[in-house]
């Protein structure tokens, strides 16, 4: 019999349950957004509703258009929601905070400081002293494995070590999740593999909840405990999967059933099969235009 | 000349090496075109420069006369039988040759003149100096702050750019006579003209290169906790620096512009004074020397402050482009 996505091991379900007993670190409850355009009202987001519990990996995907990054911009407190609520440890988001990490997909470093300095910044900004930020910032950037760069600057450094730095500098504030903005969009295809799982080594090493955006159906399974599926015009929540892939992740795993299985799923979520066309009997048949008249006989 | 393409360019490849080449090219190429002019004869030369009179009464020793003339001249005291005038082709009196003015130049710094009532040229030098360094100040300390701010809030820029916009079309000479009557005759309203001149584009042009700075950057120092003054200390400010440092030379050069017409204005002071003084007595030598002791310093001061740009921003290689 075919594997349905919704089959899990008992490893991984025994996995689920241990991860629902834990708290609810994000909360989101029906948020909304509305623009207002010269071209009339949008909405971006409608009736948004999940929760991330403490040390979640979950990732969102959604079809361009779905709002996934106006809703983690939302969550980071850079944007307004309109309506509903997000409630992070029970308290509502108003605006950016430090107990919000966030690694945006372009190039985000402080070009005029060195990699130390640049993950030094979030905790001297929240009131430590140098020799501390300092000291946090060189164990942060050996997880990260970029000890060596610390004194180049980012220009100096390829775009899979800038993100690295980009990740040690909003870990370093020990925020209580991690927001990624499709971090790993403008990489290669194998420093983005690297990176990938990289991301995991330092998510199951460390106790920190992450909250991912992604438009590759791949990564977003390669990475998440669930994964979060929008649709578009507006925004909504179409399904929450939970990912059947058992953990530790390896590359290898990208041929399993589950894995297979569990792309089907978001394949058919995110680029449904067209509608059949209806079987329409009055349908004009297209006219043959005649090229030639010279051999009207050759049937 | 290499030694001084290698200062040029911080000894770096034969690619620069070739620009700091044309760059001194560049000054070369319309030098030795004022040398073919002033030294080679045939090329202009109009006038004759008389070193015997002979017979012609109004002649002397040191005269300039039109070619035409002194051929004229000449014939007429051939048919009298009178002594032939003697001279040299010459160019007019307001274009003197390399030397002469390399010679002025030399003794304007070396041998200033020892009367008083004539301006000596380091003299009249550093009074210009002072007078664009307080205007560049004062405009600065307005101008600096003022496009920083525009530039980051919205609803600032949008309250005073307008009318910056308009006014900076209004000619700052045009305001002369009104910054006499305030300001006295003296170094008041020249400093006001070169701080009138500068100070509106300023605040236009920091204000725009503030709007330039990624979002990103200042977003992401959101979310790492960042909130009001600091973001403009912390972020904003070290973000656009070297773009900043960048447009503070292209207007110190716009403040050098205004400078002659500021010190007409009141009492006339300074370089051009110097320079009007000396082309009232026809020394067209020190007029030269002094203008391009102007563009010697204006261009050197920027050459200096692009390599003080590389060191003091390594991060930003755009500056190594300028």
């Amino acid at each position: 019999m075919e594997t349905s996505y919704l089959d899990q091991s008992d490893k991984v379900r025994e996995r689920f349950e241990r991860i629902r007993q834990r708290e609810v670190i994000l909360e989101v409850r029906g948020l909304g957004k509305r623009y207002r355009s010269p071209q009339g009202e949008t909405e971006a987001l409608r009736n948004i509703d999940f929760s991330v519990r403490r040390r979640e990996f979950v990732c969102v995907i959604g079809p361009s258009g779905c709002g996934k990054s106006t809703l983690i911009r939302i969550l980071a407190g850079l944007d307004k929601h309109t309506s509903g609520e997000a409630l992070l440890d029970g308290k509502p988001i108003t605006g950016p905070g430090q107990d919000r990490g966030m690694v945006f997909q372009g190039y985000s470093l402080f070009p005029w400081l060195t990699v130390k300095k640049n993950v030094m910044f979030g905790p001297q900004i929240n009131g430590n002293g140098y020799d501390k930020a300092e000291r946090d910032a060189q164990l942060w950037l050996e997880l990260v494995g970029l000890e060596k760069f610390a004194d180049a600057y980012p220009h100096q450094l390829s775009g899979g070590m800038r993100q690295r730095v980009a990740i040690a500098r909003a870990l370093v504030n020990q925020p209580r999740i991690l927001l990624m903005d499709e971090p790993f969009g403008a990489l290669d295809a194998q420093t983005r593999a690297k990176m990938q799982s990289h991301l995991i080594d330092i998510w199951r090493n460390i106790d920190v909840t992450v909250l991912f955006i992604t438009h590759d159906l791949d990564e977003a399974i390669y990475l998440a405990d669930r994964i979060l599926v929008l649709k578009a015009h507006p925004g909504e929540v179409q399904e929450v999967i939970e990912v059947s892939v058992p953990r530790p992740r390896t590359p290898g795993q990208f041929n399993t059933p589950e894995f297979r299985a569990t792309k089907a799923r978001l394949e058919e979520l995110i680029h449904p099969a067209p509608e059949p066309m209806p079987e329409d009997e009055q349908t004009v048949k297209p006219h043959l235009i005649r090229f030639t008249d010279v051999h009207d006989n050759v049937e | 000349m290499s030694l001084i393409a290698n200062w040029l360019t911080g000894g770096a490849n034969s690619d620069e090496h070739k620009r700091a080449l044309f760059g001194i090219g560049s000054f070369l190429l319309p030098l030795l075109v004022w040398c073919l002019v002033s030294y080679v004869p045939f090329i202009w030369h109009p006038k004759v420069y008389v070193t015997d009179p002979g017979g012609v009464d109004y002649f002397q020793v040191g005269m300039l006369v039109d070619k035409t003339m002194f051929r004229e001249e000449a014939a007429n005291m051939e048919q009298a039988h009178l002594a032939l005038p003697e001279g040299k082709p010459s160019n007019p009196i307001y274009l003197p040759a390399p030397d002469a003015v390399a010679k002025a130049f030399y003794n304007g710094f070396v041998n200033p003149p020892t009367n008083t009532d004539v301006p000596s040229m380091p003299a009249s030098l550093w009074h210009s100096i002072q007078i664009i360094f307080w205007g560049f100040l004062i405009s600065s300390l307005i101008g600096v702050p003022l496009g920083i701010l525009s530039g980051t809030y919205v609803t600032l820029g949008r309250l005073n750019e307008p009318f910056i916009e308009f006014f900076r079309y209004l000619p700052a000479p045009a305001f002369g006579a009104l910054a006499v009557a305030i300001l006295g005759i003296y170094d008041g309203p020249k400093i006001a003209i070169i701080v009138i001149g500068t100070l509106f584009q300023q605040v236009l042009i920091i204000a725009n290169t503030t709007r330039k700075l990624e979002t990103t950057i200042i977003e992401a120092a959101r979310t790492l906790g960042t909130r009001g003054p600091r973001l403009i200390s912390k972020v904003v400010v070290p973000g656009i620096l070297p773009d900043l440092y960048r447009d503070q030379r292209i207007l110190l050069g716009w403040a050098w512009t205004y400078l002659i017409v500021a010190e007409l204005i009141g009492t006339s002071s300074g370089i051009t004074w110097f320079i009007t003084q000396q082309a009232r007595y026809q020394h067209f030598d020190n007029v030269y020397a002094a203008i391009m002791t102007i563009g010697i310093i204006g261009f050197g001061s920027d050459l200096i402050l692009a390599r003080l740009g590389r060191r003091l921003f390594p991060w930003d290689r755009t500056q190594d482009r300028t």
